[in-house]
């Protein structure tokens, strides 16, 4: 079916890219590179096809497996174990948080809904003010931003918004809450609302289409389904990386080990992996800073049950939002939330709607009609809101631990009110706030009631993610922070950190963005400090 | 109301008790070939909690409902797999922990194997870890509910009575 439309990765595969799937290797595999990178997502991948660029000899790890638009068949079913960390179902330690990561060549660039901001200028400011970081200066980023978003086509997108987007529009109007709408990163869209599932069509400008392709064009070696299980360190140096090769659905590791040397090293694994490998390497941490303040924007959800159908799981899931609740409030003060809608899917709405039997059947009844709104918390920037930590499971996993403080929790409550009164404004008749002790109600009345009433706690409220950031931390001081503003680990000289781990707080904005901008400027720094002779 | 103290107390014990669980309960079956990590303990246990999840959802037909429990099953021990090694361990405990009558009895409330009690006790079992004090608890409850309702909505013939179409054609550009 999907025959007609052309498979770039399996036209490169066939034209002979460097490529080793680490799942099916049947002896050790030894690679020598210049520099070496973990994980192929919105980091590695930008930075693969910088140093490939500059002459450089490159090797990406990934995790994850290298599925194409062949693959990508839009079900649920076969997505989620296939694309995403633990089948989309990796939660924080005590289970409270579900995390959506992608774990496949692109990484979470391959599964995401396309949303691309720029950094928010005032998330750039705290960071100087408060984190010390004069070179994250709007200004200064600005050429990286550009040089990003053509790149990778983001630019407005010219097709109205689905009829999810285009109610929480609505509401906000009626409210007089400005909007705005939604960059993308796309080509030639089909407005088909799979993007979660990866693009069938190759529109969406995920790094498995646009970097990594480049750089597999320029010589460089893709090794898939292998995690690096340790960085090999001897004084001041990291003198190699060792992975296993990962089978099935990457639960568990198979025997052979693939070994790689190189003169240089990046981590670009994410703001659970990258912080999760240096553990397991025992990296230098002197000031006691890695793993820690990692960020979540934990996310609250809101079903609005509208009289006419809405069809969520159609057309591009995300294309409207609005920063009135960030923007309203000061950095110190209450907790801010973005507001964004978010695609229906029968797993996913499955699993977000409290209760069980008749009670949640009776729910699932209104799928159609359901109008999906999320608030993501700025976590922080405030500090009662300093994030979790990455630690290690007995059996060398990495895991957040991420406690919801009562700061957050009170942010929480003020997003439930505003998600309802927005969606009753859109003509909702029942709004539906995703929480276990919830009944859901029938005016905007009704429902100020009952969430004024909701206990805030873990495992009932359900808060999701599906931005992870921090926990190797920029700065200037190797006494608070993990790398410094070049992104070279403080104290591992030929190692650097570039991916969503290093912002000191959370973005405020979905980050994909912010992680090319950054990665583009710090691996053009890289390039030109290790340029061959 | 019990001080945190208490709670935490509580809290620990109760997952000390989650692992001796583990521990002692003497598996009656094997894992059978049919699987690829549920025994058939666990598979006992959920073949009685995934039509009391499900109620409402599933066909009136004897025959098709039985099918769907199966396929579910089948589901379930998929998304299982895909669990991070430690979670799936997690799991196990709690299965164990349904399946020993000590730890039963004491934290779920049931006298009788789960596959023995009828479908309106388990309800109400569910029900009280809903909304228990304890984390474990709670825990426990959102895992089982969410993987069996993930295992449900995955599968086609759930599609039906939600209004989703499924997943659009993609043959040529539009």
């Amino acid at each position: 079916m999907t025959s007609m439309i052309k498979d770039p990765i399996r036209e490169g595969l066939a034209a002979g890219w460097k490529v080793v799937d680490a799942a099916a290797l049947d002896r050790d595999l030894d690679i020598e590179a210049d520099v070496a990178i973990v994980g192929s997502g919105a980091g590695g991948g930008v930075t693969a096809e910088i140093l490939a660029q500059a002459g450089l000899k490159v090797a990406i790890i990934e995790e994850g497996p290298l599925a194409s638009s062949t693959d990508f068949r839009m079900r649920e079913r076969e997505a989620y174990p296939q694309l995403y960390q633990e089948s989309a179902g990796q939660q924080t330690l005590d289970k409270s948080v579900t995390i959506l990561q992608g774990r496949c060549v692109g990484g979470g660039t391959t599964v995401n809904w396309t949303s691309s901001f720029r950094t928010p200028g005032r998330t750039l400011a705290h960071w100087r003010d408060s984190h010390g970081l004069e070179s994250m200066d709007e200004a200064e980023l600005a050429p990286w931003f550009r040089r990003m978003e053509e790149r990778l086509a983001i630019a407005p997108w010219p097709v109205a918004p689905n009829a999810n987007n285009d109610l929480l529009r609505r509401g906000c109007e009626k409210l007089g809450i400005a909007t705005g709408a939604i960059q993308r990163n796309v080509k030639g869209c089909w407005n088909l609302g799979y993007c979660g599932m990866g693009c069938p069509t190759n529109a969406k400008q995920s790094m498995l289409v646009t970097t990594i392709p480049a750089a597999l064009e320029r010589g460089a070696t893709l090794v898939h389904r292998a995690r690096v299980r340790r960085l090999v360190i001897s004084r001041d140096r990291v003198i190699g990386c060792e992975a296993n090769g990962i089978v099935g659905n990457g639960a568990a590791p198979s025997v052979h080990r693939v070994r790689v040397r190189a003169r240089h090293f990046v981590l670009a694994a994410g703001a659970i992996g990258s912080p999760g490998v240096l553990l397991r390497s025992a990296a230098p941490d002197p000031a006691a800073t890695l793993g820690k303040r990692t960020f979540l924007h934990p996310t609250l959800v809101s079903a609005g049950v509208m009289p006419q159908r809405v069809d969520g799981f159609f057309g591009a899931p995300q294309s409207i939002y609005s920063d009135h609740f960030l923007d309203a409030q000061p950095l110190d003060g209450p907790a801010g939330y973005k507001l964004e809608s978010a695609p229906t899917h029968p797993i996913l709405v499955g699993i977000t709607l409290p209760g069980f039997g008749e009670e949640h059947a009776r729910w699932m009844a209104k799928f159609p009609n359901i109008q999906v709104a999320i608030a993501l918390l700025r976590d922080g920037f405030h500090p009662e809101s300093g994030g979790g930590r990455v630690v290690l499971r007995s059996d060398g996993s990495a895991v957040l631990d991420y406690a919801m403080s009562p700061y957050l929790w009170e942010g929480a409550r003020r997003a439930f009110l505003t998600m309802a009164e927005i969606q009753f404004a859109a003509g909702a008749q029942t709004v539906m706030p995703m929480h276990e002790n919830a009944r859901g109600a029938n005016s905007w009345r009704a429902a100020r009631t009952e969430i004024e009433g909701l206990p805030m706690r873990a495992l009932a409220t359900r808060v999701v993610s599906a931005h992870v950031m921090g926990g190797c931390a920029m700065g200037r001081e190797a006494g608070s922070s993990v790398v410094d503003e070049s992104g070279r680990h403080h104290q591992l000289a030929n190692l650097s950190v570039h991916d969503a781990s290093i912002f000191p707080t959370s973005v405020a904005a979905n980050p994909q963005l912010s992680i090319y901008a950054v990665s583009a400027r710090l691996a053009t720094g890289l390039a030109r400090s290790l340029r061959p002779a | 109301m019990p001080t945190r103290r208490q709670f935490i107390k509580v809290g620990l014990a109760g997952a000390a008790l989650f692992a001796a669980a583990r521990y002692l309960d003497q598996p009656s079956a094997a894992r059978t070939g049919d699987y690829r990590v549920l025994d058939e303990d666990a598979a006992k246990i959920m073949r009685a909690l995934i039509p009391v999840v499900l109620a409402g959802s599933l066909s009136a037909d004897e025959t098709e409902r039985a099918r769907t429990v199966v396929d579910v099953l089948a589901a379930f021990d998929r998304a299982v797999s895909g669990l991070a090694p430690a979670v799936q361990e997690e799991l196990g405990q709690l299965f164990s922990f349904l399946h020993f009558a000590p730890s039963r009895l004491a934290f779920a409330g049931l006298w009788a194997p789960v596959d023995e009690t009828p479908r309106e006790e388990l309800k109400a079992f569910l029900t009280r870890w809903r909304h228990s004090r304890f984390d474990l608890q709670r825990q426990s409850y959102e895992a089982l509910t969410q993987l069996v309702q993930a295992s449900w909505y995955d599968n086609p013939a759930s599609w039906k009575a939600i209004g989703y179409p499924g997943p659009p054609a993609v043959t040529e550009k539009p």
